[in-house]
C-alpha cells in the first residue's frame, strides 16, 4: 500500500472541507444558542451531567441506540428502522473505520481530515486491507438503505405509512445530495481501484458532500446533531420551560419529519386537520411561521399519542401548551377572592374530589360513593355541591399563572381538611394533582388504583356479569398517568373483557378533550366516530371508560352502551 | 331620604350610547359561535363560577353587545368547559371566552 502523490492534495477536496467547516460552525453556534436559552438551573444541571460518569455512559449508549441504530423506530416499523439505521450506522462506521485506517497506516495524514474520505484516490492498493473490506460491506449496507429511501419517497405505502409529509424544495436538495453521495463514492472508488485516476467522479462526490453539509443546518437534517444534544438534555433532566426557546427549540430541531405521528394523530380522522399534527408543528417552529404555529397549537387535543409513537420523544402537547402560554390576553382571571368554598373536614379520612366534569355525569360520582360505602370506607365528598376546578383546563389553555392560583387555593382546601387520601375520579384532575400540586403527607389516587386495592384486600365482593366490555384508555389516565392495568383487572372481575385493536399507549382519543381550544364540537364528530370504530373492533358488546369527558362524548354517538368503570363496579358488587 | 325599609332594585336601563356592535362583530370574526347563541341559559345553569362572580356565557354575550362591564364575570371563569358540554348549539364557549379576553383592553 503506497501513497500515489507526495503532495497528498487535490483541489477536489476543497468543497468537502468548506462544507465541513461550515456545518460544524453553524451547529456549534446553534448549540450554544440553545444552551444559553435554558433556565439557569437547567443549564447548571446540564453542565454537571456532562461530567457525571454514569450519565456519560448513559448519554453514549442512548446516542448509539437512538441516533445510529434507531432502536425505537425498529420497534415501530422494521422496514423504516432498517432504512434509517443502515444509512446512519453504516455511514458512521465508514467514517470511523476510515479514520482508523488512516491512523494505522498513514498517521501523519490524519490531520488532513479528508484522507479517510478520499482514501482510494490518494492510496494505491488500499482496498486490500481488512478494514477496507469491512468498509465496503458497510457501503453496500448504506446503498441498500438509500435504495429503500428512494422507494419510500415515491411509494410510501409499502412502509405501512398512509401519509407522509411533502418535503420542501430545500429539503429535497438535501435529500437528493444525500442519495448521490454514496453511489458516487462507490463509483469513484471502483474506478480508482481499477487504476482510472480521472477526477470528475471525485469532484462530484466532494460536491455532493458539500451541498449536503451546507443545507444540513437549515433543513430537516439538522435532526442529526440536534438529537444528540436532545439526548444529553433529556438525560440531564432538562424540561421545556420556555416557548420556542431552549429545550423547545432542540426538540423541534430533532424531529426528522419521519411522519409517524401523522397517521397516529386522532385529529386526522377529519381530513381538514391533516396539516396539524406534530410534524407540522416542528416544521413551522423551524420556519418561524407564528401564524401557523398558533393555529396548530390551538387545535390539538393534547392527547399525547404523537409523543408515545415518536422515536425522538418530541413532546408535542407540552410544546403547544407553552406556545399558547406565550399569548397575551388583556383580561386575566383572578381567583384571589374565590374563597367562598368552605373547608370540608375529613381528619384522616378519604377525601373524594369529583371535579367539574363529573357533575355532568352524576352516575359516576354516585357510584364512587356507593362503592366506598360498601367497602366501609370513611370518606367525605369535597365538591358535592360544587367547588373549584382543579386548574388543568386553564393550564392546558396556556394560562399558567391563573391555573396556579386555582392550584394554590385547592391545596389550602385539601390540606386544611386533614385528609389522608385524596381520591379522584376524573383522570384530567388526577393528572393535574399528580403533576402540579404539592400535598405533603396526602396520598393522591385515582379510583381505578384505589378500588383495585380494596378488591385485593377483600373489601369488595364481586359477582361476575355476562356482559363483555372493551376498556377505552382515557388519554389522561393512560398516556398521561400510566394507569393501564388496574381498570382492566377490575373489569375482568366484574364482567368479561375484550381489547380493541388499538389500546393502551395507542388508544385513540374520544375527541371530547378540553385540550383543544379551537375545534368546535361540530367538527369533532368524525374523531369520536373513528375512536368508536376502534372500540367496535373488539368483540365486546359494551364500552367502559374511566373519564367523565370520554363518557359524555361517547354517549352522544355510540350505538353500544357506554359506562364508567365505577358504575360497572358498583353494579357488580354487593355489601359484604 | 326617608328610609321605608325596602328598596327598588337598581335600574338596568340600557344605555344606547354604549351599545357596541363593533366589538360583537369583532368577536364573531374570531369565534363564529358567538352569533348562534340562542340564549337558552344552559351554560348559566351549569357554570361553577356562577356563584363566585355571576359568570354566565349567555350574560357575557349580552353584555358584550350592550357595552356593559364583563371584567367581573370573566375574572372567575376557570375554563372548565362544562358550558361547552351542555350548549345545545355546540358553541365552543371556551374559545369564545378566550377570544373575549383577547379583544378587550
Ligand atoms: S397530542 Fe394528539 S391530537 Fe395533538 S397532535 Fe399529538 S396525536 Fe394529534
Ligand atoms: S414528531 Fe416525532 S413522530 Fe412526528 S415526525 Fe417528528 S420525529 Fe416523527
Ligand atoms: S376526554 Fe378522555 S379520551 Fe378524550 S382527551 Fe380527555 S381524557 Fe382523553
Ligand atoms: S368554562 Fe367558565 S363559563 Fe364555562 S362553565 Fe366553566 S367556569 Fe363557567
Ligand atoms: S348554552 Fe349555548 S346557546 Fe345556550 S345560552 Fe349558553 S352559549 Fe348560548
Amino acid at each position: 500500500m503506497t501513497e500515489r502523490f507526495t503532495t497528498g492534495f487535490h483541489p477536489f477536496v476543497i468543497p468537502f472541507l468548506a462544507g465541513m467547516v461550515f456545518v460544524l460552525g453553524v451547529c456549534l453556534i446553534k448549540a450554544v444558542i440553545a444552551v444559553r436559552e435554558l433556565d439557569g438551573t437547567d443549564r447548571k444541571k446540564w453542565f454537571l451531567s456532562l461530567l457525571h460518569p454514569n450519565l456519560i455512559v448513559k448519554n453514549t449508549i442512548d446516542i448509539i441506540l437512538d441516533c445510529l441504530i434507531h432502536v425505537r423506530l425498529w420497534k415501530r416499523n422494521r422496514l423504516l428502522g432498517f432504512m434509517h439505521s443502515s444509512i446512519a450506522f453504516g455511514w458512521f462506521m465508514i467514517i470511523l473505520l476510515g479514520h482508523l485506517q488512516v491512523l494505522m497506516f498513514f498517521p501523519e495524514r490524519l490531520g488532513t481530515f479528508y484522507y479517510p474520505i478520499f482514501f482510494d484516490y490518494f492510496i494505491e492498493g488500499g482496498q486490500h486491507t481488512w478494514i477496507s473490506r469491512i468498509m465496503d460491506g458497510f457501503l453496500i449496507l448504506v446503498l441498500a438503505g438509500i435504495s429503500l429511501a428512494i422507494i419510500k419517497r415515491f411509494w410510501s405505502r409499502i412502509f405501512g405509512m398512509r401519509r407522509t409529509t411533502r418535503p420542501t424544495l430545500y429539503n429535497l436538495i438535501g435529500l437528493y445530495s444525500l442519495w448521490a453521495i454514496f453511489p458516487l463514492r462507490f463509483l469513484a472508488e471502483q474506478c480508482a481501484r481499477a487504476g482510472d485516476l480521472s477526477v470528475s467522479l471525485w469532484w462530484a462526490y466532494s460536491i455532493a458532500l458539500c451541498i449536503f453539509m451546507v443545507v444540513l443546518p437549515f433543513g430537516r437534517y439538522l435532526h442529526i446533531p440536534a438529537e444528540m444534544l436532545l439526548i444529553t438534555f433529556r438525560n440531564a433532566g432538562v424540561g421545556i420551560t420556555r416557548p420556542h426557546k431552549g429545550m423547545a427549540r432542540v426538540q423541534a430541531d430533532s424531529c426528522p419529519n419521519c411522519g409517524v405521528c401523522i397517521d397516529a394523530c386522532p385529529m386526522n380522522a377529519d381530513p381538514a386537520n391533516l396539516k396539524d399534527s406534530t410534524v407540522y408543528l416542528t416544521r413551522q417552529f423551524r420556519r418561524g411561521n407564528r401564524e401557523r404555529v398558533r393555529e396548530i397549537s390551538d387545535k390539538c387535543l393534547l392527547c399525547g399519542k404523537c409523543t408515545s409513537v415518536c422515536q425522538v420523544g418530541v413532546d408535542g402537547p407540552r410544546l403547544r401548551i407553552l406556545a399558547r402560554a406565550a399569548r397575551k390576553y388583556n383580561i386575566a382571571p383572578d381567583f384571589s377572592d374565590a374563597g367562598t368554598a368552605t373547608v370540608v373536614r375529613a381528619e384522616n379520612k378519604v377525601l373524594y374530589f369529583s371535579g367539574c366534569m363529573t357533575a355532568l355525569t352524576p352516575k359516576t360520582g354516585r357510584s364512587v360513593e356507593s362503592i366506598l360505602k360498601k367497602a366501609g370506607i370513611d370518606y367525605e365528598w369535597m365538591d358535592r355541591d360544587g367547588g373549584l376546578c382543579c386548574g388543568r383546563p386553564l393550564h392546558t389553555a396556556g394560562r399558567l399563572k391563573e391555573a396556579s392560583q386555582l392550584v394554590r387555593r385547592n391545596e389550602e382546601l385539601i390540606i386544611g381538611s386533614g385528609a389522608a387520601v385524596l381520591l379522584v375520579s376524573c383522570p384530567i384532575c388526577y393528572r393535574e394533582f399528580k403533576e402540579n400540586y404539592r400535598l405533603p403527607g396526602i396520598r393522591v389516587v385515582h379510583y381505578a388504583d384505589y378500588f383495585c386495592e380494596l378488591m385485593d384486600k377483600g373489601l369488595l365482593c364481586f359477582e361476575k356479569s355476562d356482559a363483555c366490555y372493551v376498556f377505552h384508555d382515557p388519554c389522561e389516565l393512560g398516556r398521561g398517568c400510566g394507569i393501564y392495568e388496574t381498570p382492566r383487572k377490575l373489569i375482568s372481575k366484574a364482567a368479561g373483557i375484550a381489547e380493541a385493536p388499538k389500546n393502551r399507549e395507542e388508544s385513540i382519543c374520544c375527541g371530547g378533550s378540553l385540550g383543544s381550544l379551537s375545534l368546535d364540537f361540530s367538527r369533532r364528530e368524525k374523531i369520536t366516530r373513528a375512536s368508536l370504530e376502534n372500540l367496535y373492533g373488539s368483540k365486546a358488546d359494551a364500552i367502559a371508560t374511566a373519564c367523565p369527558l370520554c363518557l359524555a362524548t361517547f354517549s352522544r354517538y355510540s350505538d353500544r352502551p357506554v359506562k364508567d368503570l365505577a358504575q360497572i363496579i358498583d353494579e357488580q358488587t354487593e355489601k359484604i | 331620604m326617608t328610609d321605608f325599609g325596602f328598596t327598588l332594585s337598581r335600574s338596568s336601563t340600557l344605555d344606547l350610547q354604549k351599545v357596541d356592535e363593533g366589538r360583537f362583530e369583532q368577536l364573531c370574526r374570531l369565534e363564529k359561535g358567538a352569533a348562534v347563541c340562542i340564549g337558552c341559559g344552559s351554560c348559566s345553569a351549569t357554570c361553577p363560577a356562577g356563584s363566585l362572580s355571576g359568570m354566565s356565557v349567555r350574560k357575557i354575550l349580552l353584555a358584550v353587545r350592550r357595552g356593559q362591564d364583563i371584567h367581573r364575570m370573566l375574572q372567575c371563569c376557570m375554563l372548565c368547559g362544562k358550558c361547552t358540554m351542555v350548549c345545545p348549539r355546540g358553541i365552543n364557549t371556551r374559545h369564545l371566552i378566550l377570544s373575549i379576553c383577547s379583544i378587550y383592553d
